[in-house]
């Protein structure tokens, strides 16, 4: 088919630049681990408080600056609403729904994964700059939606 | 070959009539705003990692 | 048979205005709840009387994203068929009727629910939240109603390739079938999530639904559908606009090749949707951003063409420079202005897409507010321009009236008043939205934490932005009723525009749809067929309903 030279020449330059874009983020996320939330594990979304971790929420080291924020969403609340992390400290949250969808989203930060029924949403992030965070639903879930809301203090 | 020789003279009048200068350079600078828009998020991503 | 069909035919006529009519009452109802909400969001103004923001919101959504673009889009392909390939049959035009009540029906079904208060699900009614099952019952009719009118399309379409054996078909044909085509690939999602799994589960017969197999269900639709919104406009774009300026299309075979590329790659995509959810491995969500940056590709194409049409028609007016072109164009004229004001609008549009599609970029925006600011910019703006650039021939060519100048310089004002508008709305959606805004979410600030506070001036301009485009709202409604009824009678031309003549002659291979067909099928199944079978293998127990509102 003829194509005028100069449109040869943008699709050259604009399909190029669709390329390195998509090579720059396969390199962030299969080369460096910059992956979207992605994690594969079930639940039985009706047992999610007898089911480990999600019995007991909360803040757990599990190593040298390593931590596991586990956190039970349900319309319309996190459990727990307020934790403290110390700075520096590499942190895999792990959040789980008792009933419908929630968006958990840490304002301000890359934390922002879907929350669905039978399955757990897990990120990993390093906290390195002290201060508030809050965290919000971001899928709708109800009347309430908007009022769903947790807190989170990076502290020295 | 009278069908070569037709498209010949066809694109000698293209050339004289129909520059396409002006859209090389819309496209081009629609091209580099698509790119500062990524590239401004894309950091804006790292940043946060 | 050689000779053109230069008029819609009365009686088509009639069936292309009784959906356009549907299309702006749906943008006049749909256009208030719009300006209720970021009124809510400014956190100045409570709604009165107990109404619900998440009831206005779910009401905004399905008339302006289902309803309004649905029958406008059907509406004006009729006419199109009706102009480019002959006069409908009375055949064609019986089940084009009878698709348009299906679709009304169902329309005031779901309106119905939705309004009751039965249905405040969102225009993506997600489960396990669980709307009445009349709701997802209108829903399916609409659909069933546009896949009537879909097949009395195709068959119209039909009969024109038989009449006219080895000819390439006229390019709006060719089009409006490309466009039908993708909608009936792709509401084949939906249809399946609302026939199988939300309305035997809403009724229920069955107890539990798999949510994540219905989500994915959802976006195999949810993100074709956008472009199902976008070929009408790119078809304007393409036959009509080169007419109006006065010039020539720029390349008949590139037009048909960037339809082919939509049909292809708009529908293997929809993880892009899905890019922070659990339950899919990140490998498949990426081959699905490839897809993704590949349907850029024809818009990469339609951008060239435009300005080169542009240039070509400046230049035979004797233009010169390399931006002399630019003042040749009609700006007075309503029919280019309006649109290409769209036009302009979709390259920051286009810029939110790519970023918004990025893999992992999509944590910085996912569900924030920059969304709802990109999609006010694509089909609130883009879309939404070209239809009514479109309205402002089509309507007066349909009713057999002319537009008065007066109302011509009404448009372009109204496009004017609507990109202030939209510069102001989805602009504070944009920034808002980095800084971590959600989206879909009436007004909080979350505790009084410092961050949500941060955002209330965003939020305030763009109930300013939101209030200006209202205004745009009832222009165009001045404008489109005006039109209908009351504008002075007359002939006004439905713009179709010739090649130009360098340009070579279109192969068949464009209309080869067994060839497109396989090829999106095939693309379709490599997208979508292992990951499906991976998210039922590895089920969790299913869900019951919720109705949390």
């Amino acid at each position: 088919m003829h194509m005028h030279k100069y449109e040869k020449i943008w699709l050259f330059f604009g399909i190029g630049s669709l390329f390195v874009f998509l090579a720059v983020l396969g390199v962030g996320a299969f080369a460096q681990g910059n992956q979207p939330p992605s994690c594969l594990t079930t639940i039985d979304p009706e047992k999610v408080d007898q089911t480990p971790p999600f019995d007991k929420p909360g803040l757990v080291k599990t190593g040298d600056n390593e931590y596991q924020l586990n956190i039970v969403a349900s319309a319309f609340s996190y459990t727990p609403n307020q934790v403290e992390i110390p700075k520096g400290a590499k942190v895999t949250i792990n959040v789980a729904t008792k009933d419908v969808i929630h968006g958990f989203e840490m304002a301000g930060t890359n934390v922002n994964m879907m929350v669905e029924p039978g399955y757990v949403s897990s990120f990993t992030q390093t906290f390195d700059k002290p201060g508030e965070y809050v965290i919000l639903c971001n899928e709708y879930c109800g009347a309430g939606h908007h009022l769903m809301t947790a807190k989170v203090k990076v502290v020295e | 070959m009278a069908k070569q020789q037709l498209s010949t003279q066809t694109k000698t009048k293209v050339e004289k009539t129909s520059s396409l200068k002006g859209t090389l350079a819309s496209v081009f600078f629609l091209g580099f705003f698509l790119i500062f828009t990524w590239v401004s998020v894309y950091f804006l991503f790292l940043d946060r990692l | 048979m050689m000779s053109e069909v230069r008029k819609v035919d009365a009686r088509d006529g009639k069936l292309a205005m009784a959906h356009i009519y549907v299309a702006f009452i749906a943008l006049a109802l749909g256009g208030l709840c719009g300006l209720l909400q970021v009124l809510v969001r400014s956190g100045k103004f409570t709604l009165p009387a107990n109404i619900s923001y998440y009831t206005i919101l779910t009401t905004h959504g399905v008339l302006l994203g289902l309803v309004l673009t649905t029958f406008f889009i059907i509406g004006f392909q009729f006419a199109a068929l009706s102009r480019t390939a002959g006069t409908l049959s009375d055949k064609v035009r019986f089940w084009g009727w009878i698709g348009f009540w299906t679709m009304t029906i169902g329309t005031a079904m779901t309106a119905y629910y939705i309004l009751i208060g039965e249905a405040s699900v969102l225009f993506t009614f997600y489960a396990p939240l669980q709307a009445h099952p009349g709701f997802y019952l209108g829903l399916t009719l609409v659909v069933v109603g546009s896949w009537i009118s879909g097949f009395a399309m195709f068959a119209h379409y039909a009969k024109w390739k038989k009449e006219h054996p080895g000819q390439v078909s006229p390019i709006l044909t060719f089009m409006c079938v490309v466009n039908m085509i993708l909608w009936l690939v792709c509401t084949l999602g939906v249809a399946a999530t609302v026939l199988f799994q939300l309305l035997p589960w809403s009724l229920g017969l069955v107890d539990r639904i798999n949510v994540l197999v219905s989500r994915t269900l959802f976006w195999y639709f949810g993100h074709p559908l956008v472009y199902f919104w976008l070929l009408p406009a790119y078809m304007v774009w393409y036959v009509v606009i080169p007419k109006v300026i006065g010039g020539k299309m720029f390349s008949d075979s590139l037009a048909r090749l960037t339809f082919i590329l939509f049909l292809i790659f708009s529908i293997p995509v929809g993880f892009h949707h899905q890019l922070v959810e659990p339950g899919i491995d990140p490998a498949w969500k990426y081959l699905q951003v490839v897809l993704t940056f590949m349907v850029v590709i024809p818009s990469l194409m339609t951008a060239f063409s435009m300005f080169a049409t542009f240039e070509m028609y400046g230049r035979s007016k004797g233009a010169t420079g390399l931006f002399g072109w630019l003042r040749k164009l009609p700006w007075g004229d309503a029919r280019f202005f309006v649109p290409f004001v769209g036009m302009l609008f979709f390259i920051p549009a286009g810029a939110g897409g790519l970023v918004n599609a990025s893999h992992q970029l999509n944590q910085v925006v996912h569900n924030t507010i920059w969304v709802t600011g990109h999609f006010h910019l694509t089909l609130a703006t883009t879309v939404v321009l070209t239809f009514f650039g479109a309205a402002y021939w089509l309507i007066p060519h349909l009713t057999g009236r002319v537009m008065t100048k007066a109302m011509n310089r009404l448009a372009i004002i109204q496009a004017v008043v609507w990109a202030i508008g939209m510069f102001f709305m989805s602009g504070a959606m944009h920034f808002a939205g980095l800084l971590g805004a959600p989206r879909r979410s009436a007004f909080s600030t979350y505790g009084n934490a410092p961050q949500a506070l941060e955002w209330i001036p965003y939020q305030i301009a763009q109930a300013v932005g939101g209030a200006i485009l209202f205004i745009g709202i009832i222009l165009v409604l001045i404008i489109v009723t005006n039109l209908a009824f009351f504008a002075p009678k007359g002939e006004t031309e439905f713009p179709v525009a010739e090649v130009a003549e360098e340009a070579e002659r279109t192969p068949l291979v464009f209309e080869n749809w067994k060839l497109w067909l396989g090829i999106t099928v095939a693309l379709i199944l490599i997208a979508y067929t292992v990951p499906f079978i991976d998210m039922i293998q590895n089920a969790p127990p299913g869900s019951k309903g919720f109705k949390l509102w």
